[in-house]
């Protein structure tokens, strides 16, 4: 409280100030010494380990600040707690926006959280960069141009297993379980936009609600129609139960798992570790505790910023090898902006990325952007689960992106 | 057919569930009149204390007693702290405190626990698959430990003079009171032995659906449909109307309007029922003279 109180403080002087800086009318938050980004995140509540992904912004600005800056600026950056609830970060947005008087927003948390936010930053034509969420729907800059993602969609993701389905069993038969909500809808879209008019003959689908108990009768539902391939698209619980299940009834699909439900204390061990091999999922990070990386320049680079930065963070924690990958796209768009950091410029510049490599991603998969393409990332590896640990293998692969 | 039994079998399996949260509720309705909304919280937050209990070393069963002590004890304070003072209150004030109670507890649970999914462990394990695959050996274990409870509960109100106490002091607490009746101590008993079998219902179920602070969410509203179904002030009512919404749910959303719509058609039956026999398939009507 008395930090955000002494940032407030802070901007309002620095609002004080900026009338007699010519340019701070068409620009605010930035002044000739400053660029003001703002953020929410669950600072507190059931979700609030993700307020790690701050930490390690903040550190990062901090990095950035002590190397001189960026357009001969320092960034300043402001993160309010939200506390993981659409109308506080709705509210939290506002302050920022409206009382603070920030350039920009960025990388805030969730997806109901800035689905509050989506239509007023857009109405207000503030850039609204690199959302920690994978819902497809910040992928949209026809109707919401202010507003970008990061991580690869869901939808990419199923499209990428929807593609590797067809190219390793070209006339599968696919059982899809996905939740019915936003969340599990990007699954079915997915596949969708890589089978198009195959689709209804080859895939039967089943869903569950967040609320229901068990997805038994959806496993065997699925089971009975011949399905060879299983992909799902659920939330932890029902992940383990679907793994757990689909074994015991001696079910053997080629099956793959959503990459929100793969942690291996939080799915893997309930559902029985031996009940999982051959599950396949996907990543575009590199996992830090997976020893091919001990000596990888980009993980030693990441290794370095939290020993200097972050002494106390968790190396373990990989919100942190994420949080260094968004951090490092939002720099490089600062840097690109030269010397006008306009909220025009900025968006501009946030849409036309070239294809970069990130330190804490994996080879191969690059952050880029186009103007009608605002899937920063729209490749991943397939990883297969060995009984211990998830092994990564094949190429690439990328989605179609729509 | 071997798919079709498949289904019936998980249906069962999910019924067995609702079906135990359900005699939980209809066990506090017997024994206060009210439904308590904190039900299923309570009982997540008993399975909590009980897997304690077992990563500390105990064994299942003596931690299955030491829950069902513990949570008889839990029981029997949130009556004296909580409801004893707004006894007299207007129904609404009951609700509103129930529902408080759902929020805090639930809440305290996540606090204290953490918001992860756990594995919680089943007494029945290593058995393997039984009845030629078709159910595990624990689903089959957990709906015997529901009938179990429900003879007990049952036996205990019909035949002991403490049950027929209970009842008594929930349906009529003033001439229960002129005859002699603890109606104060016969709510607390109440409420111990209603948290008491909302833990066994906890234990049945984490080890299918996983442990964590939301467990019990969408199954009371499923077992509030049983226990409804069969009879809110019917034991072996609720039982079965437990395990009939289980079965209904699964085979419409299998077989008629596919998984999206399968819980609206269970509540629209459930409706149905309600609307031509308001007391419930099993429950008894009851006459209030004036």
């Amino acid at each position: 409280m008395t930090i955000s109180r002494r940032l407030l403080l802070a901007s309002s002087a620095g609002a004080l100030a900026a009338p007699n800086i010519a340019a701070a009318q068409e620009t605010p938050g930035v002044t000739a010494t400053e660029i003001h980004i703002g953020s929410t995140n669950a600072l507190s509540g059931p979700v609030s380990s993700y307020s790690v992904i701050s930490r390690c912004l903040e550190a990062m600005f901090k990095r950035l600040n002590d190397e001189g800056g960026v357009g001969g600026r320092r960034v300043k950056f402001t993160v309010y707690d939200d506390a993981y609830q659409p109308p506080r970060t709705l509210e939290q947005t506002r302050r920022l926006v409206e009382r603070d008087r920030v350039a920009f927003l960025f990388n805030q948390l969730g997806t109901p959280t800035n689905s509050a936010v989506h239509r007023y930053v857009n109405q207000r034509s503030v850039p609204h960069l690199f959302l920690a969420t994978g819902a497809d729907k910040w992928a949209n800059p026809r109707e919401f141009p202010w507003t970008m993602g990061w991580q690869p969609s869901y939808r990419v993701e199923a499209q990428i297993y929807t593609k590797y389905v067809l190219e390793q069993r070209p006339n599968a038969k696919i059982a899809l379980l996905y939740q019915n909500d936003d969340f599990g809808r990007d699954y079915l879209h997915g596949v969708q936009d890589v089978l198009k008019d195959r689709f209804r003959s080859m895939v039967v689908t089943a869903t569950n609600e967040a609320t229901d108990p068990t997805i038994d009768s959806q496993i065997v539902q699925l089971q009975a129609t011949g399905a060879d391939v299983l992909i799902c698209g659920v939330v932890p619980r029902f992940a383990a139960q679907a793994i757990r299940r689909v074994h015991d009834i001696g079910w053997r699909p080629m099956m793959f798992m959503t990459n929100v439900s793969v942690s291996v204390g939080v799915v893997m061990q309930p559902a029985g570790v031996e009940k999982g091999v051959g599950l396949i999922t996907s990543d575009y990070r590199k996992d830090q505790s997976d020893p091919a990386w001990a000596q990888d320049a980009g993980m030693n680079e990441w290794r370095d910023f939290m020993r200097r930065y972050v002494p106390d963070g968790d190396l373990g924690d990989n919100n942190y090898t994420y949080g260094y990958g968004v951090g490092t796209t939002m720099i490089q768009v600062l840097r690109q902006c030269g010397n006008d950091f306009s909220r025009e410029n900025v968006m501009n510049q946030a849409r036309n990325i070239k294809p970069m490599d990130v330190a804490t991603l994996l080879p191969g998969i690059k952050v880029q952007t186009q103007p009608d393409n605002y899937n920063a990332i729209r490749q991943m590896q397939l990883q297969r689960w060995n009984g211990q640990s998830w092994e990564r293998f094949g190429n690439v692969i990328e989605g179609a992106g729509s | 057919m071997e798919a079709f039994l498949l289904q019936l079998t998980a249906c069962i399996a999910t019924g067995g569930i609702y079906a135990s949260v359900a005699l939980a509720i209809v066990m506090i309705y017997q024994a206060t009149h009210h439904v308590n909304f904190a039900q299923g919280e309570m009982a997540t937050l008993s399975t909590f204390i009980a897997l304690t209990m077992i990563q500390a070393g105990l064994p299942y069963w003596v931690a299955f007693a030491g829950t069902l002590v513990v949570s008889f004890v839990m029981g029997a304070l949130v009556e004296r702290l909580i409801m004893r003072p707004v006894q007299h209150a207007p129904i609404l004030t009951h609700v509103g405190v129930y529902i408080g109670m759902l929020l805090i507890i639930g809440n305290l649970t996540g606090w204290v626990f953490g918001y992860t999914i756990q594995m919680f462990p089943s007494p029945f394990e290593g058995g393997g698959p039984m009845l030629g695959g078709l159910f595990s050996a624990h689903q089959l274990g957990s709906v015997a430990v529901t009938l179990a409870v429900l003879i007990l509960v049952y036996l205990f109100f019909t035949k002991t003079s403490l049950g027929l106490a209970m009842r008594a002091a929930a349906y009529n607490p003033r001439s229960a009171r002129l005859v002699g009746i603890r109606v104060d101590v016969m709510l607390a008993l109440g409420w111990g032995l209603a948290a008491a079998i909302g833990s066994v219902a906890g234990m049945m179920v984490a080890p299918i659906v996983f442990l964590d602070p939301n467990m019990m969410l969408g199954i009371l509203l499923y077992a509030f449909a049983g226990a409804l179904l069969g009879g809110i002030d019917n034991p072996p009512g609720a039982v079965m109307g437990g395990f009939l919404v289980g079965v209904l749910e699964n085979l419409a959303g299998a077989y008629i309007v596919g998984t999206d719509l399968k819980l609206t058609v269970a509540l629209v039956i459930i409706i149905g029922v309600l609307v031509l026999k308001p007391s419930g398939l099993f429950g008894r009507v009851v006459f209030t003279r004036v």
